[in-house]
């Protein structure tokens, strides 16, 4: 905060000038200005799936590098991409919801008692799993952002009963199955190659036309505008890795001549999808997602900026608390059965573990909807590829721990560098 | 009370007559009488506890007054809440400027008061307008409307903070402090900033302590004494000195309070 280096940014450039025309080098440079100054985005989450990929591709081909597992991987980190999407909102405020997981499995178990037990439809009992989660959000939130108990203790707390409530629920030690096939094609069933071609069509097309719009409107405003070259690179990069994700899900991933075919996009990608687009709208082009980052990154002078700043606590937590009840129908959808160890700890950190790895901080106020599926994407591709490469649980849990420190750590030190440098 | 030196100017923005405030036992505004007139810079001077915040917050609608007269445009008004205050166009620049490090220059100054097409955020008018904001305040600094806050330097975020102030066709900006954490180069950029916000019919005050930033702007200049007005006083009618003998012990020869009254201060 010099004199010396405010002038030089005096001196640099006023507001008539437009930024971000000269095209890729430049945004590229920009970029890697943004990666030096400690943001680094979603650069740790693919650079760990690559790395990953690389390793258990190399450890175990055979059993890893098939389209079977890929599917496989896919369905597996579904859930904890939803959860981390929930826990991204209470991340934002610099919160946590340690009972995420257990909300999961109560809503399960939810699901499949009056499913199974008492023949509800399934719309009804969805409602009612989601409405439990509804109520478990406000909950804590009350004692939270009310009462003023560090979210903390309270989702501790709340670890412990609703571990108690499912097993109550659900009946000691029993497991309940599942044999609705609304509720099971999410995760068993795959959708229609031309379908699956379409999803891709609609997705490419949908972030083109969107963020084409965007830089027309800023353009026709007579506001700066990044250069088209940029926009026409980022859908490019997206098309090819949509592209290349469908193709893979698209081709036969039976073992050879086995009797049926097994093709196609898994239901639960579009599910997901859809999800990402809704909520990322909601926080990112919306007062209330605006809130919630100033919240998170200020909240007194969010209150003086009159800001209901507990009312916004309470509706991110109970948002966490609601994708925390979906991601625990898509684990009992998978499993088609609903038992005490659905969701629970294990899952909660892998959830917490992929809103950090993708780019959320744990300090609030920083963090995307898309870090939950890319870095859900690099805990599935760990929780999956490394009971492959070792059968030992102890050493799983470890490794796992382990990359959870990794990732706070990369958040802590992204924060000090971004303090450093101003930004 | 107050002796007020005054010569054709506009009539006052915001006048107070007779304000009291008192903390429990401890009476911190005394009769105080306050004038801002539009166009003008008021300093609002004094010494640590002479009762400059009270008086402030209490225009901003954080403390009520216990009792005295609010005039606003000619008119007597009731400020019961931040909101009342507002609403008639008093914006108060915070020292701790409460902006949103997280968050780019046009979304810290619509923060809470966004704009909007339907549900969603509408963005482009938002920066236009937090640019038109800028250019009108002659502001240059800025490299990008879309930098986040924390990427700037303390006098662009003090700009900031100001700019968010006017961007509401207020009337009264009130500045608490706001060169006290600045170099040199950027307290002559906000101090030129203030000037500008005079210039364009605004009325403004300004808190400070530092006397080369009261002669550098001010048009008239407040000091409280011990929740005392001592002097309200033409900016060129003064000099260093008499102002600080106001500041200090509240009258300065023909100015200020009368010895008996001064006395009675010291004692409270």
């Amino acid at each position: 905060m010099s004199a010396t280096q405010d002038q030089s940014q005096v001196s640099q450039f006023d507001l008539e000038t437009t930024p971000g025309q000269g095209g890729i080098g430049e945004a590229a440079a920009g970029y890697w200005e943004r990666i030096k100054g400690g943001d680094l985005g979603a650069l740790p989450a693919v650079i760990g799936a690559i790395v990953l990929v690389i390793v258990f591709g190399v450890m175990e081909p055979d059993s890893f590098l098939t389209q079977q597992n890929f599917a496989n991987l896919l369905n597996q980190g579904a859930a904890i991409m939803v959860l981390a999407m929930g826990l991204v909102f209470v991340l934002l405020l610099g919160e946590i919801d340690l009972s995420a997981g257990f909300t999961a499995g109560t809503g399960a178990a939810i699901l499949g008692v009056t499913l199974t037990n008492h023949g509800w439809a399934w719309p009804l009992s969805i409602a009612a799993a989601l409405l439990t989660g509804v109520v478990i959000g406000f909950a804590i939130a009350l004692l939270v952002a009310r009462l003023g108990i560090p979210s903390f203790v309270v989702s501790l707390a709340f670890f412990l009963g609703l571990q108690g409530a499912m097993l109550l629920i659900i009946g000691e030690g029993g497991t309940i199955p599942i044999r609705n096939d609304a509720v099971l094609s999410v995760m068993n069933k795959n959708m229609p190659v031309a379908l699956g071609w379409l999803l891709a069509i609609v997705i490419i097309a949908g972030y083109a036309f969107s963020s084409y719009w965007a830089i027309h409107t800023r353009k026709k405003a007579g506001l700066p505008t990044p250069a088209m070259s940029v926009w026409a690179a980022k859908v490019g990069a997206l098309a090819i890795v949509v592209l290349v994700l469908i193709f893979l899900l698209q081709q036969e991933r039976q073992r050879a001549n086995a009797p049926i075919v097994i093709q196609g996009v898994p239901w639960v990608v579009p599910l997901v999808v859809a999800l990402v687009v809704a909520l990322t709208f909601l926080l990112t082009r919306t007062s209330f997602g605006r809130h919630v980052y100033a919240v998170g990154g200020n909240a007194e002078a969010a209150r003086r900026a009159g800001i209901n700043v507990p009312n916004i606590k309470t509706l991110c937590f109970i948002l966490g608390s609601t994708l925390a009840i979906v991601a625990g129908i898509l684990l009992a959808s998978r499993d088609n059965s609903v038992s005490p160890t659905t969701g629970g700890a294990q899952t909660l950190l892998y959830a917490v573990g992929a809103a950090v790895i993708g780019g959320t901080s744990l300090f609030g106020g920083r963090g995307r909807i898309v870090d939950a599926v890319t870095g859900g994407l690099v805990v599935a591709i760990i929780a999956n590829g490394l009971p492959l490469v070792t059968q030992k649980s102890g050493v799983q849990f470890m490794i796992n721990g382990l990359v959870l420190l990794l990732a706070a750590s990369v958040d802590a030190i992204s924060r000090r560098r971004a303090a450093a440098t101003g930004r | 009370m107050s002796q007020s030196v005054e010569g054709q100017q506009r009539a006052p923005l915001l006048s107070l007559r007779g304000i009291n405030k008192s903390f429990g036992a401890v009476h911190v505004l005394r009769d105080v009488d306050f004038d801002v007139r539009p166009g003008e810079v008021t300093a609002l001077v004094g010494d640590n506890g002479a009762g400059k915040s009270t008086l402030i917050k209490c225009i901003a609608g954080i403390h009520p007054f216990d009792d005295g007269e609010i005039l606003f445009e000619g008119e007597p008004v009731a400020i019961h809440g931040p909101k009342d205050a507002n609403q008639l166009g008093i914006e108060i620049v915070y020292q701790d400027l409460a902006l949103c490090d997280n968050l780019d220059v046009v979304h810290n100054m619509f923060l809470g008061r966004e704009l909007h097409t339907g549900i969603t955020l509408n963005e482009t008018e938002m920066e236009k307008r937090a640019g038109d904001t800028l250019k009108s305040l002659s502001v240059r600094t800025l490299r990008s409307l879309r930098q986040n806050v924390s990427s700037l330097s303390g006098g662009q975020r003090q700009t900031v903070a100001i700019a968010r102030a006017v961007l509401w066709n207020s009337k009264l900006v009130i500045l608490d402090e706001p060169t006290a954490a600045l170099g040199v180069a950027q307290t002559e950029q906000v101090l030129n900033l203030v000037r500008r916000l005079a210039e364009q019919g605004l009325g403004v005050v300004l808190i400070t302590h530092n006397m080369n930033d009261v002669f550098q702007v001010a048009d008239s200049i407040a000091c409280l004494f011990l929740g005392q007005m001592a002097a309200q006083v033409r900016a060129k009618d003064v000099n260093h000195t008499q102002v600080i003998e106001l500041i200090t012990a509240g009258r300065s020869g023909e100015l200020g309070l009368q010895p008996r009254e001064a006395a009675e201060a010291g004692v409270a």
